[in-house]
């Protein structure tokens, strides 16, 4: 049983949720990845608030049960995961980490800040420049504006032959 | 109409619209001409239920009659459906289907653009998120239409075919009534015509650049959002209501 005296901090407890990978991505902690927007004690009870990727993303309800499990293992018996949708999260809380293990893991990080011109102010998007997480190559086309999940867009590159995914920004 | 019931019917609409779309897009899995496209369309569709699901339990919390989106989605009968015609809409060819994605993506996103400045926070909050979303959706739909437009004699023919079929089907987007002007008054949503303007105009050109005829103003076929549908609906909901009804309550 945990007591106010006892109780870890709310910065220890970013510190193991730094540990807890995201399903899908395992190469990125759900630190990195900028999921979750608080960790606070109110009285006895620990509330841990997370944001969803996209509104139908599947790994949601995966991520607060593995922050859940992963608390629990650290002794933390009385928690809440509560669920936030605002502010919407965006590609631009991945921290510098998280990018440099999205990059290690094969997967073109986001290239640009996020909310740029909307379709309505620029006729055709100007395509971006997304370099070959492999051989940093920049000779690299899109192959659809939507991977394996709909934070990803599929790439190949032309130097080295090699399909790769491009974490988009949003 | 008290302002409750007209929420409750808005964010039918905005569930509906979702749904169904989501769900016809869901068709295309293990179909598309390719493997990317298969990708792409199941993930729009999983976007688009997301938001359903946003959509349909806020308009069940608002009801306030224990209804939650599964229920919603489950076990209404067609006529409480509240999507527009256009999103039931069979599928057809893949130019059908990304005519019908590019006509709603465009007003989609001005609806949910106009709505992120609703004065119910709930709202707002949903709209913002699935506007990021609808974003990617109306840049990869406005590319088919430019490629397919612009592509061979075959798929001009098949663009050209699909932008005319399915205009009758737009006219629905922009007509306001009662419940809109609720929404107007209390400032939670946009008046649907003053999006026709900026719909239109993206439109026209990218149908332009897409070396497409844009068709002439005409008839518009109307009354989904009224629960007035095609035959479509049924069939549709025969599906993804089928296994609710056999076997109620199951989970997995
Ligand atoms: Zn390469």
């Amino acid at each position: 049983m945990i007591d106010s005296l006892t109780r870890p901090d709310p910065d220890q407890i970013r510190d193991w949720l730094g540990d807890v990978p995201d399903p899908e991505v395992p190469a990125v902690s759900v630190m990195d990845l900028g999921i979750v927007r608080d960790v606070q004690w109110q009285d006895s009870e620990l509330v841990v608030a997370i944001t969803p990727t996209y509104s139908g993303c599947p790994a949601t309800s995966v991520i607060a049960f593995e922050i859940e499990a992963a608390l629990r293992a650290r002794g933390i018996d009385r928690l809440r995961i509560e669920r936030r949708l605002s502010p919407p999260w965006t590609t631009d809380w991945i921290t510098q980490e998280g990018r440099r293990r999205l990059e290690a893991y094969g997967i073109a990080p986001p290239a640009e800040s996020a909310g740029g011109p909307s379709p309505f102010d620029r006729f055709l998007r100007k395509p971006l420049t997304i370099a070959c997480p492999r051989c940093r190559s920049e000779n690299t086309d899109r192959v659809s504006e939507f991977g394996s999940t709909p934070c990803k867009a599929q790439y190949r590159c032309r130097d080295c032959l090699e399909p790769f995914d491009y974490f988009k920004c949003i | 109409m008290n302002a409750q019931d007209a929420l409750v019917e808005y964010l039918l609409r905005l569930g509906d619209n979702a749904l169904i779309l989501g769900h016809r897009l869901s068709e295309w899995c293990g179909h598309s001409p390719a493997l990317e496209e298969d990708l792409a369309l199941s993930n729009v569709a999983l976007d688009l239920i997301g938001q359903t699901q946003l959509w349909l339990n806020l308009a069940g919390e608002v009801e306030g009659r224990g209804r939650d989106a599964d229920k919603l989605a489950y076990l209404r009968d067609a006529r409480d459906f509240r999507n527009v015609l256009l999103v039931e809409q069979p599928n057809g060819d893949f130019a059908a289907t990304m005519a019908r994605q590019f006509y709603f993506d465009a007003w989609h996103y001005l609806l949910l653009h106009g709505l992120t400045g609703s004065t119910d926070p709930r709202i707002a909050e949903i709209a913002a998120k699935g506007l990021k979303e609808v974003t990617y959706h109306l840049e990869r739909s406005q590319e088919w239409v430019l490629r397919l437009g612009d592509g061979t004699e075959e798929s001009h023919r098949r663009m050209q075919s699909a932008v005319d079929d399915l205009w009758m089907y737009t006219g629905e987007l922009f007509e306001g009534d009662e419940v809109d002007q609720v929404m107007v008054r209390d400032g939670i949503g946009p008046d649907p015509a003053t999006l026709h303007e900026p719909w239109l105009g993206l439109v026209r050109a990218t149908i332009e650049e897409a070396t497409l005829t844009l068709p002439q103003p005409g008839w518009a076929q109307k009354g989904g959002k009224r629960g007035i549908h095609s035959e479509h609906l049924g069939y549709i909901l025969a599906d993804l209501q089928f296994l609710q009804r056999a076997y109620p309550n199951a989970t997995w």
